[in-house]
């Protein structure tokens, strides 16, 4: 069975600096995958192959065994890989209905109000509340402007709009940093519901815990290359930290 | 509603309090009408000839150009734009269809004809769309800022105004379009404020009801959301534009067909009032907020406060200073309001 995402030999050099250096890695489906590494080491230019913002100098990305090349960020989004970038891109005054469902909102049924673009913000309305609530969101009322949410509600409307729409894989970056401790553990919570709907997660952080707290497997990337696949009982914070730093020499998996 | 039965823990704001925030939304959005509506007292209760019908075809006759510039303008400062050049390009547009018409009957034996009045409205109202195309070309492709872009094209609609007949207004224009202009349906109801009413009724929808205003709105409070979202940003902020430009067309035919000539310099106050009007009506000029029925009920001050101010016998120059004060004012309250919604 082929992995829901993968890349092999992945390299980006921008003129003579290498980000990546042949870089492989793989998520299944329903996986937590946890991308830690210093800053330098290759993390964010990853993230934007994968989300289709930059072009590989070379190797190749799988989705579901095929191999795809982005043109841009929504023909990646198109294909089931939804990015959550840190500052979350939500329209501030914009209510919550209308952050969820911005660039896919749902029209009214009749010719003539498909034509005008006549929006139905009954149903809109329903299926934000109801996809909310099954991911347990705690987000009170889905006609608050998102900037009148708190920090962690942002980030859980945010994955949670990521995750309704792809479906397949969704890449997070640092989803926790700017969280007070209760709101990191509800974002966290919230990714262990939304890869038990079979989503594939990828989770670039800083913080140790969290990739402890949800993170199935982690790999550690240093300058450019995967320097150690860490799971079950390898998966600790020592390990992490020892790879990271070079403490501990990088080795394949 | 579907969240109230999530097996949700208690949500952290309690429920009396999403509604108090949006009531407040409700009441900072009504504020404004109270306004008018003290504003349409004070002037009956200073003026015996406010309240009348000679008053109310005045006063609604002067509010429809403004009405409509301000609801082109609507669309565009909430996409986090400004049109400058609004009243500039109802000047040329008018301009040119009058210059339209006025060659079209100097070469027709016949004389006036229906044909005629239809091509130079429609020239109107195409020189209008031109100009909003360019102002939403040069925002959304050329990238360059809509403030520079639109001061711009307002000096250029001015010039090319004044060179289509060398800077006189053009008034050898069929008399059917005066007719046109001065109907009033029952007494009451101008032919130009019916047209206007309806274009604006289904602009308040478009607004609010529908995607393109969803955009429009979205592309103002975050531009970087909706590219993300796979929006074809560029597209819409050119059809925005280019509906400021149409209605400032719209409105050119409407102005000449009541005063009976195309004047280049017809519009040179219209521009102000109707940014002013806008921004009185609760629109952010960061983007992001704004409703047509708030832009009526600016226009609504602003067009009382003009012709009141005459009844109440205050030289027509204070007319200016009111409605600059007024902006400033409602800018500055509504600052107030929004730093008193950030500091949570």
């Amino acid at each position: 069975m082929s992995a829901r995402l993968a890349v092999r030999d992945l390299t980006k050099h921008y003129g003579g600096v290498q980000a990546l250096r042949g870089l492989s890695l793989h998520v299944d489906a329903g996986e937590v995958l946890g991308v830690v590494g210093d800053n330098g080491a290759g993390k964010s230019t990853m993230l934007k192959i994968l989300s289709g913002a930059v072009f590989p100098s070379s190797g190749e990305v799988l989705l579901d065994g095929r191999p795809v090349r982005f043109a841009n960020p929504a023909a990646a989004y198109d294909a089931g890989i939804a990015t959550v970038y840190q500052d979350l891109a939500l329209a501030g005054q914009r209510d919550v209905v209308a952050n969820f469902f911005l660039g896919r909102e749902k029209l009214s049924g009749n010719w003539l109000a498909r034509r005008v673009g006549w929006l139905d913000g009954k149903a809109m309305a329903a299926h934000t509340g109801s996809e909310l609530a099954r991911l347990r969101t705690r987000i009170p009322d889905v006609h608050l402007a998102s900037r009148d949410l708190s920090g962690g509600q942002r980030q859980a409307l945010a994955i949670a709009r990521a995750a309704a729409w792809t479906g397949k894989v969704l890449l997070l970056d640092e989803p926790t940093s700017a969280l007070g401790v209760e709101q990191q553990q509800q974002v966290l919570d919230l990714i262990r519901r939304v890869s038990a709907e079979g989503i594939a997660v990828i989770l670039i952080s800083h913080q140790m815990p969290d990739v402890l707290a949800v993170c199935d497997r982690a790999v550690v990337l240093r300058l450019g290359l995967l320097a150690a696949t860490l799971s079950g009982t390898e998966l600790t914070s020592e390990n992490l930290v020892g790879y990271i730093t070079g403490a501990m020499p990088g080795r394949e998996p | 509603m579907a969240e109230t039965k999530a097996e949700a823990p208690a949500p952290t704001l309690p429920r009396h309090h999403t509604l108090w925030r949006r009531g407040q939304a409700a009441v900072r959005d009504l504020w404004i009408g109270g306004v008018l509506l003290a504003l349409i007292v004070a002037f009956s209760i200073g003026s015996p000839y406010f309240l009348t019908r000679a008053n109310w075809l005045n006063t609604s006759s002067t509010a429809t150009e403004v009405l409509l510039l301000a609801v082109g303008e609507t669309f565009v400062i909430c996409a986090g734009g400004i049109d400058l050049s609004v009243g500039a390009v109802l000047g040329f547009a008018g301009t040119a269809g009058a210059w339209v018409m006025a060659h079209l009957i100097s070469g027709s034996p016949a004389g006036a004809s229906i044909g005629i009045v239809a091509l130079g409205f429609a020239a109107a109202v195409a020189a209008g769309a031109a100009f909003g195309l360019a102002n939403g070309f040069l925002v959304a492709w050329a990238g360059i800022p809509p403030f520079v872009v639109t001061l711009g094209t307002l000096g250029i609609a001015t010039g090319f105004g004044f060179l289509l007949n060398n800077g006189q207004e053009i008034s050898a224009i069929p008399g059917s379009v005066v007719t046109f202009g001065n109907t009033n349906l029952g007494g009451w109801v101008p032919v130009p404020v019916l047209i206007t009413a309806v274009i604006t009724i289904w602009c308040g929808l478009l607004l609010a009801k529908t995607r393109f205003g969803a955009y429009a709105l979205s592309i103002g409070d975050s531009r970087e959301a909706v590219v993300r979202a796979g929006i074809n940003d560029r597209r819409y902020l050119l059809e925005i534009y280019t509906l400021s430009g149409v209605l400032a067309g719209v409105a050119s035919v409407l102005v000449m067909a009541r005063l009976g000539a195309g004047s280049p310099d017809s519009g040179t106050t219209d521009n102000l009032n109707a940014i002013a009007a806008v921004v009185i009506g609760g629109a952010s000029l960061f983007g992001g907020r704004g409703t047509i029925i708030g832009s009526v009920i600016g226009t609504g001050i602003i067009a009382v406060l003009l012709t009141g101010l005459v009844l109440i016998n205050v030289p027509p120059f204070w007319q200016e200073v009111a409605v600059g004060a007024v902006l400033i004012a409602a800018v500055y309250i509504d600052q107030l309001r929004n730093r008193k919604t950030a500091r949570k």
